[in-house]
């Protein structure tokens, strides 16, 4: 992992480490993150550690709204990290492409 | 007290209760006749006696007697009583001045028509105790909201066709101590009508059912209100009723309700994996959810083991009182497409989709995906297609991808196959290495006759099945899991059949065979049933010379239910066939994540025996083939660990967290979970 020049955001390497409409789990500047790779294409990023027991959400089940945590099934916004079930918020993390088709992490502003 | 109707029992216990001696004056030939028949008012006199209230019915008050104060009424035809205090109670009436005055119509109230208009006015509404729509005058809060809404639609315009075509008034309340429901008809009208009626006045017990065209249009429970809930949804939706009336008013067999929504106490524990009290559950319908699965979203339910959903549905029927909506998702074999099973299959087979995402983007409303019903279409569609299935493994849950169970602290648990509970030195030796070479922190025997490594990294799954060198036993999904057995005729002095071979032919048969709920099976080589196959979802038992009983349908988890007699036959040839055909037509008909034991009632023994016994139908053939299809598809999972399916099947998606969170012991036990154990654990890094 390093640090991405142009953006400031954090390169994870090669899209393809996710499969589709999947999960992978990566650690970035010390944070468990996890990256969801759509079937539309696009990414997203949460707290990999479900705020529920400590589930691993990159396990989890999803669509293009949610991913459900595998542990209890507490779902989660793939937006905003907000739980639908309950459970207490994720933490997000901004997911993007790069021209190389590498993944880059970006931390939100605060 | 004058009048013997709700308010007016009520208020007599409630003096009663003030030391005060009480009489009942009722002009009526029974008490409470607005809502209940002669026979059930007659219960309810002897119940209210019992209390030590005194009943005058036929009694109509006449004059009130004394000058200065009170001292008795007087009766038409009967001796006057004499009393220090009257209550009277004897109902409503509406003060309609105004609207006779305006030049309104009147009758009993003010005449309205179906969209809450006055009678002959334009632009004059009227809603509430003071109408009279269709010949009927509510005197009851729940028809004002509906008149409300009409209302509401009619003056705002929002929907000009909006009407009130009445309401079915249903009661229930604790009436002088005596539970008292009561709804639409009294008894039967017309010759047609089927009428149910159970008393015990001893008990002051008393329930009545009318029936009208296979629907409940009218009853009246007393002293008992175990199916109050069920029969106001029946009475309110017009469900179909079961064919054995009687269990409208009892429960007979099948799951019991135990205490009745409404005798529970508010703190009582309902879903005991997540810890839900009834209170908890009557708040979330207070809080405005409408629906079952509303509530149990909010609270989690019923999100555990599930045994709890039936108690979970009657609270939330019970604390709506009658106003719970139906979800029309109830029939849908998965949530997030708008189909039942039958035309689901039709759909996928007409439209030639062969992968989930497909079925989503033809059959989703906007093409959307669900998360939450991607299991059940994966399953399906495995089991319809086997070969021509298009395997996303997105769509898996994350056992079936990893081909494991998933832990509480993220690891895994590894059960290779043991047919029949049959093992030997050499598979124990390798399990034995392996739990050593890998550290597994807990080694099991499972209620399977399997043994259980738990406690397994993802990442070291690939390498701990390749030094078992064992196929899956398929401990971690809907599927078929296992065969249980006694050791049988071989050396079992008792034995009357070889129950082992038998079992582990039929699980190297069906290994792995996917199916909308797990599937348990078991043989036991003669009646003693040491294998358990009375409570097994296929359960098979030799019996003297020769011959085999089938049972399907049986359960002993979170629901007890012995399994219904399929077939006796004469060989194990037989046994296997029959097993297959009946685990066929159960893949082909059970909704998702419906268990046997909820499937096999549900379409009833005797059916199933001429579909999968005498092949009334036709379709044993079709069956038979479809079921060798997927035989024939079986494919052992673990060999994924040499060429994974997608990149970073077995990467570690645990968080950075002190593991394992099975304790271990420095003896290598496991050690009952403590925050000391937790500490002794070792840390695990993400990469
Ligand atoms: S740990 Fe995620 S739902 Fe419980």
């Amino acid at each position: 992992m390093s640090t991405h020049a142009a953006t400031g955001g954090h390169l994870l390497g090669p899209v393809d480490q996710v499969p589709v409409g999947e999960g992978r789990a990566f650690v970035v500047d010390g944070d468990q993150v996890a990256v969801f790779r759509l079937r539309d294409g696009s990414l997203r990023a949460l707290s990999a550690v479900c705020s529920h027991r400590g589930g691993p959400i990159a396990d989890g089940t999803l669509d293009r709204q949610e991913v459900i945590c595998p542990l209890h099934q507490h779902a989660f916004s793939l937006d905003s990290g907000c739980s639908s079930t309950g459970a207490g918020p994720l933490r997000t993390y901004h997911a993007s492409l790069d021209d190389s088709g590498n993944i880059v992490i970006a931390f939100p502003p605060g | 007290m004058i009048g013997g109707g709700l308010l007016g029992l009520e208020a007599a216990r409630g003096l009663q209760s003030h030391g005060v001696g009480v009489d009942v004056v009722h002009s009526g030939g029974h008490l409470m006749n607005a809502q209940m028949g002669p026979e059930g008012g007659a219960v309810l006199r002897r119940s209210v006696e019992a209390l030590g209230i005194g009943v005058h019915t036929g009694s109509r008050t006449t004059a009130i007697l004394g000058r200065d104060k009170v001292r008795g009424v007087r009766l038409r035809d009967k001796p006057d009583l004499a009393c220090h205090m009257v209550v009277v109670a004897a109902g409503i009436r509406p003060n309609v001045d105004v609207a006779v005055s305006s030049g309104l119509a009147v009758e009993r109230a003010i005449v309205v028509d179906d969209y809450m208009r006055v009678q002959d006015e334009e632009d004059i509404y009227a809603v509430g105790e003071c109408v009279q729509h269709r010949g009927e005058v509510y005197g009851l809060v729940a028809p004002l909201w509906e008149q409300a809404a009409v209302l509401a639609d009619q003056v705002t315009g929002a929907n000009p066709t909006s009407m009130y075509l009445g309401s079915r008034t249903a009661t229930k309340l604790k009436v002088a101590g005596v539970e008292v429901a009561s709804m639409g008809l009294q008894g039967p009208e017309r010759d047609t009508d089927e009428h149910i009626v159970f008393s015990e006045p001893s008990r002051g017990v008393f329930k009545s059912i009318v029936i009208r065209n296979e629907k409940v249009v009218g009853a009246t429970l007393l002293g008992d209100s175990r199916k109050v809930a069920y029969l106001t949804q029946a009475f309110d939706r017009g469900l179909p009723l079961p064919e054995e009336r009687i269990s409208l008013m009892f429960d007979v067999g099948g799951p019991s309700e135990e205490a009745g929504a409404a005798e529970l106490a508010n703190d009582a524990q309902v879903c005991n994996c997540n810890g839900v009290s009834k209170g908890k559950l009557v708040d979330a319908v207070r809080g405005g959810f409408k629906t079952v699965s509303g509530v149990m979203d909010a609270t989690r339910a019923g999100k555990g083991c599930g045994s709890c959903k039936l108690m979970v549905k009657q609270i939330v029927e019970w604390a709506a009182d009658g106003t719970v909506e139906e979800e029309p998702s109830a029939t849908y074999y998965v949530p997030g497409i708008p189909l039942d099973k039958p035309a689901l299959m039709k759909a996928i087979r007409d439209q030639g989709l062969r992968s989930v995402s497909q079925v989503f983007a033809a059959l989703a409303p906007g093409g959307r995906e669900d998360a939450r019903s991607k299991m059940g279409l994966a399953s399906l569609m495995k089991m319809m297609l086997a070969g021509e299935y298009i395997d996303e493994r997105d769509a898996r849950f994350v056992n079936d991808r990893v081909h494991a169970n998933i832990q509480r602290d993220g690891t895994f648990s590894v059960v290779p196959q043991m047919k029949g509970g049959v093992t030997s030195p050499q598979q124990l030796r390798r399990i034995a290495d392996v739990a050593e070479k890998y550290r597994i922190p807990m080694v099991k025997l499972t209620g399977g006759q399997r043994i259980d490594l738990l406690g397994v990294p993802k990442e070291d799954l690939p390498k701990v099945w390749a030094d078992l060198d064992m196929p899956s036993g398929y401990a971690y999904g809907k599927s078929f899991r296992t065969v249980k057995t006694c050791v049988g005729q071989e050396f079992c002095r008792f034995g009357t059949g070889d129950s082992t071979k038998l079992g582990v032919e039929i699980e190297s048969t069906f290994q792995g065979i996917e199916s909308p709920a797990k599937m348990k099976l078991a043989v036991s080589g003669c009646p003693r049933n040491c294998a358990e196959s009375l409570v097994k979802d296929v359960g098979v038992v030799a019996i003297d010379g020769g011959r085999w009983e089938i049972y399907v349908g049986g359960a002993a988890g979170a629901h007890i239910r012995k399994g219904d007699l399929l077939a006796t036959v004469d060989d194990p040839e037989t046994v296997k066939l029959l097993t297959g055909r009946f685990m066929q037509y159960y893949r082909e008909n059970a909704n998702w994540l419906e268990r046997t034991y909820a499937f096999v009632p549900r379409v009833g023994i005797e059916h199933l025996r001429s579909v999968i016994v005498d092949d009334a139908e036709g379709l044993g053939e079709q069956l038979d083939a479809a079921m060798q299809a997927s035989i024939e598809d079986y494919v052992d999972p673990w060999r994924e660990r040499a060429d994974p399916f997608t990149p970073g099947q077995f990467r570690t998606a645990l968080p950075l967290e002190v593991l394992p969170q099975v304790p271990v012991r420095a003896d290598g036990q496991p050690m009952p979970q403590t925050e000391a154990g937790r500490e002794a654990g070792d840390l695990r890094v993400t990469r």
